[in-house]
C-alpha cells in the first residue's frame, strides 16, 4: 500500500530530489518527473514568449510555445497584445504554422474557420449546420493572461497568480538596466539563432548563472580576443557577484564597471569599437553619442536568469524549450535599438555571431558540455549533482538578497528553490 | 550565355578541392583560397539577401575566418575536438554569371557529420562568387544555405 502511494506522488519525489546544495541526477533523465515539470512549472507560472518588438505593428504576430504547447503572439488592430493556444476550437489543428509575418486573421487550413487577431472567431464555412448548436462568441482560439514588463512580454494559463511585476520582483532593476542596452533607442529584436541539445532544460538554466565553466569551456573564444577585450572575460577574481533575486530570478554581474551602460560615458573607445565610433561620426553622430552607443554596444556586464525560461544574457535573450526530458531547444536572440544608427545594428549583429548561435565562438562548447552532463547523469543508479559551490562565502547584497562569489551557484540554489517549491505545490497534505 | 565546357570544368574542380581542403581539415591552405575582402556567409534567414544588415549563422571576413580556423586547430575548444570527420558530396553545378572579374556558380551540398557516434546530415544550396586570377579562382563571397537554416540546428564545429 505504501508503495503504491509512494509511485503516485512522483513530483513529490521530484521535490525531494532537491536539497540545498545538491538536486538529483534523476532530474535530468526521469520522464515521468519531465512531464510533471511541465504541468507544475511551465503551466503554472509565468512564461516568456517573446519581446513587443517582434510584433511590432496591427497584424504582427509570431509563434511560441509554452512548454510543449503552441501558443501565437499578435498584435491586434488596437495595438493590444494576445497569446493564443495555436488550436482550432473545431477538430484542432494548428491555426498557424508561420514563425513570424503579418495578417489579418488566422484560418485553420482543414475547414476553414477563420479567427481574429485577438482570437475571436470571425467565419466558418455553411454555418447553418451550427445553428442552435453553438454561438460563435462561445469558441475563441483560448487565449493566456499576458502581460509585459520593459517590453519583454509574459503570458500564463493562470488566471489567479500574482502579477507579472510581483513575480520578477528584484529582477526588474536589472531588466531596466539590461534595456539601456539601445544606446538611447528602444531595444528591438534584430533575429534569432535557434539550436537544440540533447539533454535536460536544466542543464541550460544552471548554465547562464554559471561563471565557472566560462574561462574552461570559452578558452578558444575569449583567445580569438584582442588583449584588453580578453582582460574584460578574466573576470573570476574580480568583483563580480551573484545575488538571488528570489521566485527563482538570479543576477550574475561579471564586469561590474558594465552594470549601468549609461554611466562612465567618458571612457575612451576601446581599439574593438573603433570603426564603429569612426562609422558613427561619419553618420553625423556628436561624440557625446558616439561614446554613448559604443558603450550600449558591448551590452550589459550581467546575466539575468528569469526562472524558469529566459535569460537577458549580456548582450541578448536565450530563450529555452523544454521538448522531451532529454532534449532542449534554445534560442539566441540578438538585440539592437530601433532606429539606431545602421553601423550600431550591424556590429551588435556581428558580435552576436562571434559567441553567439550554432555556429559561435561560444556555443558550440557550451552544447558540448551540456551533452556530456546529460550523458555522464546517467552514470551509477544514484547519484548527486553539486550545486554548493560558494555557500560558505554568502553575504548580503545592498538590496537585502542572499549573494554570493561571481562563480559561486548560487542562482542556481535560487532556482532550483522555486523548482521545488512548484513540484511540491499541491503535494503537502 | 553561351554554354563552356572548360569554364564549368575549372568551376567543379575548384569547388571539389575546396571542398576536400575542409573534409581533411586543410584549414589554412582553405583560407589562402580567400580574396582579401571574400566573406563566408552562412545565412539564417533564407529570404534575406542584404546579409551585412541580417544576422546570420556566420558573417566572417578575413579577420574573423582566421579566428575561425585558430579555434579550430588550437585544441583549446572542446567540441572541435569532439567533432569526428565529415564528408560533403558536391554535385548540380551550375554556372549563372560568366564574367570576366566574377564567375558566379551555384551547387548542391550534403555534408554528414559523425558526431559521438551518430551522423548528422546538412543539405544545403552553395553560391560561390570566384575572382579569376593568374593563380586560379579566388574566393570573393561563398554563401551557404543550409536546407533547415530555419530550424533549430545541432551546433557546428567545422566549415561548411
Amino acid at each position: 500500500m505504501s508503495e503504491l502511494i509512494e509511485m503516485q506522488n512522483i513530483s513529490l519525489k521530484a521535490a525531494e530530489m532537491v536539497e540545498e546544495g545538491r538536486v538529483h541526477k534523476d532530474l535530468y533523465s526521469d520522464p515521468a518527473i519531465f512531464e510533471e515539470e511541465l504541468d507544475k512549472v511551465f503551466n503554472n507560472t509565468w512564461v516568456f514568449v517573446g519581446h513587443a518588438s517582434e510584433v511590432p505593428e496591427a497584424g504582427s504576430f509570431k509563434t511560441a510555445y509554452i512548454g510543449r504547447q503552441p501558443v501565437i503572439l499578435s498584435r491586434d488592430r488596437k495595438m493590444n497584445l494576445h497569446v493564443l493556444q495555436n488550436r482550432c476550437r473545431h477538430r484542432g489543428a494548428t491555426v498557424c504554422e508561420a514563425r513570424k509575418g503579418k495578417t489579418k486573421a488566422f484560418t485553420c487550413p482543414y475547414h476553414g474557420w477563420g479567427y481574429g487577431l485577438d482570437g475571436s472567431l470571425r467565419a466558418l464555412p455553411k454555418p447553418e449546420e451550427y445553428d442552435g448548436v453553438f454561438d460563435k462568441n462561445e469558441l475563441p482560439l483560448e487565449s493566456l493572461r499576458v502581460e509585459t514588463y520593459q517590453g519583454m512580454v509574459f503570458a500564463t494559463f493562470r488566471d489567479d497568480i500574482e502579477p507579472l511585476e510581483d513575480f520578477l520582483g528584484g529582477a526588474k532593476k536589472w531588466i531596466d538596466l539590461f534595456m539601456k542596452q539601445g544606446g538611447g533607442y528602444p531595444v528591438q529584436v534584430l533575429g534569432e539563432h535557434r539550436f537544440n541539445f540533447p539533454g535536460n532544460w536544466k542543464i541550460q538554466l544552471e548554465n547562464t548563472t554559471d561563471a565557472y565553466h566560462f574561462p574552461i569551456v570559452h578558452k578558444s573564444f575569449v583567445t580569438s580576443l584582442d588583449e584588453a577585450t580578453a582582460d574584460i572575460f578574466d573576470f573570476l577574481d574580480g568583483e563580480g557577484f551573484v545575488e538571488d533575486l528570489g521566485n527563482g530570478h538570479s543576477v550574475m554581474v561579471m564586469i561590474p564597471q558594465l552594470v549601468d551602460l549609461e554611466e562612465d560615458l567618458d571612457q575612451p573607445i576601446p581599439a574593438r569599437f573603433e570603426q564603429l565610433a569612426q562609422a558613427l561620426r561619419e553618420e553625423g553622430k556628436s561624440e557625446d553619442e558616439v561614446k554613448k552607443l559604443v558603450r550600449a554596444a558591448h551590452g550589459t556586464g550581467f546575466n539575468l536568469n528569469l526562472f524558469p525560461n529566459v535569460s537577458c544574457s549580456m548582450a541578448f535573450f536565450r530563450v529555452l524549450r523544454p521538448v522531451s526530458v532529454g532534449e532542449t531547444e534554445i534560442q539566441h536572440v540578438a538585440l539592437g535599438g530601433e532606429g539606431a544608427p545602421v553601423a550600431f545594428n550591424r556590429k551588435r549583429m556581428r558580435l552576436h555571431e562571434h559567441f553567439q548561435g550554432p555556429m559561435g565562438f561560444g556555443t558550440p562548447d557550451d552544447g558540448e558540455a551540456w551533452e556530456r552532463v546529460q550523458k555522464g547523469s546517467m552514470a551509477g543508479t544514484d547519484g548527486w549533482i553539486l550545486v554548493n559551490r560558494g555557500m560558505n562565502n554568502l553575504h548580503q547584497s545592498k538590496d537585502g538578497n542572499v549573494a554570493g562569489a561571481v562563480c559561486s551557484e548560487t542562482g542556481m540554489r535560487g532556482a532550483y528553490r522555486q523548482y521545488k517549491k512548484m513540484m511540491a505545490a499541491g503535494e503537502e497534505k | 550565355m553561351k554554354s563552356n565546357t572548360q569554364l564549368l570544368a575549372q568551376v567543379i574542380e575548384f569547388i571539389g578541392y575546396e571542398a576536400d581542403l575542409l573534409d581533411h581539415k586543410g584549414y589554412q591552405e582553405w583560407l589562402s583560397l580567400w580574396t582579401d575582402s571574400g566573406l563566408y556567409i552562412v545565412p539564417a534567414d533564407l529570404k534575406e539577401t542584404d546579409y551585412l544588415n541580417t544576422l546570420n549563422l556566420a558573417m566572417d571576413d578575413a579577420d574573423m575566418r582566421r579566428m575561425r580556423v585558430a579555434r579550430l586547430e588550437n585544441g583549446e575548444s572542446v567540441s572541435a575536438i569532439s567533432v569526428g570527420e565529415t564528408v560533403r558530396m558536391m554535385s548540380r553545378v551550375r554556372v549563372l554569371e560568366a564574367g570576366d572579374d566574377l564567375v558566379i556558380a551555384r551547387c548542391a551540398m550534403t555534408l554528414n557529420e559523425l558526431r559521438h557516434g551518430k551522423l548528422v546530415t546538412y543539405p544545403a544550396n552553395v553560391e560561390y562568387s570566384l575572382k579569376p586570377t593568374a593563380d586560379g579562382f579566388k574566393l570573393e563571397q561563398k554563401v551557404v544555405k543550409l536546407l533547415h537554416a530555419d530550424g533549430f540546428l545541432r551546433t557546428v564545429s567545422f566549415i561548411f
